[in-house]
């Protein structure tokens, strides 16, 4: 007996140690110098974490070595193998597993003989949050990587949402079901019933938001998942989880705020409302010609100027246009023009989307400047080049009051000298909102896919 | 009980003191911090771990949570490093 209560200290003391681990590692993981070795501290965290709970186990050890090998093998070739242009659903994916894995460790609790009413309560919201984290991460996956194509107004979409407003009566019938006994009539498998609404309600409650929403989407449910984790560890009274959980949850609820922030719209705005309700602006109408151009012409405004910012947008990630924009780039730096990139928080799908995407194609990152950083001088910016973004450099956002995204800050490129919109076609932003910036005097518009186009100016610059 | 309110302490605590520390992060890292986060919350593995084996039914819960678990922390950790070391300053 003593033995036990032994071990049990000894667990305890590294958990508190790694839990410091994990509080270090994620406060350096925020800085560029010191993000690496962060990540390193918080997986050395996560070794100690599982290693001393592995001094006192319960479960068959052929479980769990076939568990943890399987998982790792899984989860190690995903991550090796992924492009990185598909690094948004795959951290949607891996979120909804760790969802996943929560929502299994409460469910094994509620088979657990004499649970206290508090444990049942932490039991049944794990169980939801873990639940939701889970499908909501799936559908979120579907909608990144283009599989899923349903969104708002389908029908099966509202079938799901009616799910979702249904699961919240539903938990609620849950917890305080044990102190009802002998007052209402029993609801037979009541669990298995709220398992699956709750399943489902994560399904109900991603589906109807664009894919222009998803960087809060996808920071909402990475908080989530770390809340889930959380209320798992105060169910298992493991205060490691508890200290790791709410860091993720943190985080991910910082990000969720900064993204909204971006667009100018409250979370709730973005989860229940979307842009189709938020009104026309109906004034939109003297728009103009737009005015074309060749990549030869736009070579030769190029060759000329001397200052040139870039600023990408989702476009850029489905044409796969970052190396030859970095291309550019380079060639432009060898022509003696200052290159700078203008980074939307909310450009492209997830937070830092474009971020990765030029750091991949080797763009150094002290490059990328944020929309703070470049407005007030963007009237020294000889030609600012739109690649693939829309809603973040539309000027209706900072002058036309009864625009749907009035109010979000934007990158102004509409101030610069000349610019360039890299376009496929004419159709609207994400917002569903024209922009007026291509009908601008000093705009010109670079039909046709981004990563042609741009090939071609690099053709004619190594000419 | 008492436990339970020492460690709803924790948890509030944790919350605030991540809150401080993530507040200003540079939009560059908002992905790998995003991603990072995503495989500490593979924590959940030690709880997957702590729970008890009473029955094939408690069998397989506890292997489904070991096995998505593990995958969330492989995958989070080896992907998170990948995209962090594409960050260079040149």
């Amino acid at each position: 007996m003593e033995n036990l209560a032994n071990i049990q200290v000894i667990q305890n003391i590294i958990y508190i140690m790694s839990s410091v681990m994990f509080i270090l590692g994620i406060k350096m993981l925020g800085k560029e110098a010191t993000a690496v070795k962060g990540n390193y501290l918080s997986a050395l965290a996560m070794f100690f974490a599982v290693a001393i709970t592995c001094l006192s186990l319960e479960i068959d050890i052929k479980i769990i070595l076939a568990g943890v090998l399987l998982g790792g093998l899984i989860g190690s070739l995903i991550a090796v193998k992924v492009k990185m242009t598909a690094i948004p659903e795959m951290v949607a994916l891996f979120n909804g597993f760790g969802g996943l894995a929560t929502f299994l460790i409460a469910w094994s609790q509620f088979n657990e003989p004499d649970n206290s009413m508090f444990q049942h309560v932490l039991v049944m919201l794990t169980i939801y949050i873990g639940g939701i984290t889970f499908t909501g991460s799936l559908i979120a996956y579907g909608k990144l990587s283009e599989k899923l194509k349903l969104g708002k107004g389908s029908i099966i979409t509202n079938v799901f949402i009616s799910f979702f407003y249904l699961s919240m009566p539903a938990l609620i019938y849950v917890v305080i079901e044990p102190s009802l006994i002998g007052l209402v009539p029993q609801l037979p498998s009541y669990f298995v019933i709220f398992l699956v609404l709750t399943l489902m309600a994560g399904i109900g409650f991603v589906m109807p938001i664009g894919g222009g929403d998803m960087p809060v989407v996808i920071s909402l449910l990475n908080s989530l998942s770390g809340i889930a984790a959380a209320f798992a560890g105060l169910l298992l009274l493991n205060n490691v989880l508890i200290v790791a959980g709410s860091l993720v949850g943190a985080s991910g609820l910082i990000l969720t705020i900064i993204m909204a922030k971006a667009m100018n719209r409250t979370i709730t705005n973005i989860l229940f409302v979307g842009y189709a309700s938020s009104g026309h602006a109906a004034s939109s109408e003297e728009q103009g010609e737009v005015k074309p151009i060749t990549s030869d012409d736009a070579y030769l405004i190029l060759e000329n100027a001397s200052s040139v910012l870039v600023v990408p947008g989702y476009g850029m990630a489905v044409a796969q246009a970052q190396h030859v924009v970095r291309e550019m780039g380079e060639l432009l730096e060898g022509n003696g023009t200052e290159v700078k990139y203008g980074i939307h928080p909310v450009a492209g799908r997830m937070p830092g989307h474009m971020n990765v995407l030029l750091a991949e194609a080797n763009v150094s990152y002290d490059l990328l400047a944020e929309p703070e950083d470049v407005n007030p001088s963007m009237d020294t910016i000889d030609v600012a080049i739109v690649i693939g973004a829309n809603d973040v450099v539309n000027p209706s956002a900072t002058e036309e009051e009864g625009s749907p995204i009035y109010g979000m800050p934007i990158i102004e490129v509409h101030n610069a000298k000349t610019v360039f919109v890299l376009k496929r076609s004419m159709s609207s932003g994400f917002a569903g909102v024209q922009n007026p910036l291509f009908f601008r005097e000093n705009t010109r518009m670079l039909f046709g896919d981004a990563k042609e186009s741009i090939g071609q100016i690099v053709a004619e610059f190594k000419d | 009980m008492e436990m339970y309110v020492l460690l709803g302490f924790v948890l509030l605590l944790s919350i605030f003191l991540g809150l401080e520390l993530i507040s200003k992060v540079p939009s560059t890292l908002h992905t790998p911090l995003m991603s990072g986060a995503n495989a500490i919350s593979g924590i959940a593995l030690v709880g997957a771990l702590m729970l008890s084996s009473a029955g094939q039914m408690q069998d397989i819960l506890a292997f489904g949570a070991i096995l998505f678990a593990s995958i969330n922390v492989f995958g989070g950790y080896l992907v998170t490093n990948r995209m962090l070391s594409m960050f260079k300053k040149k």
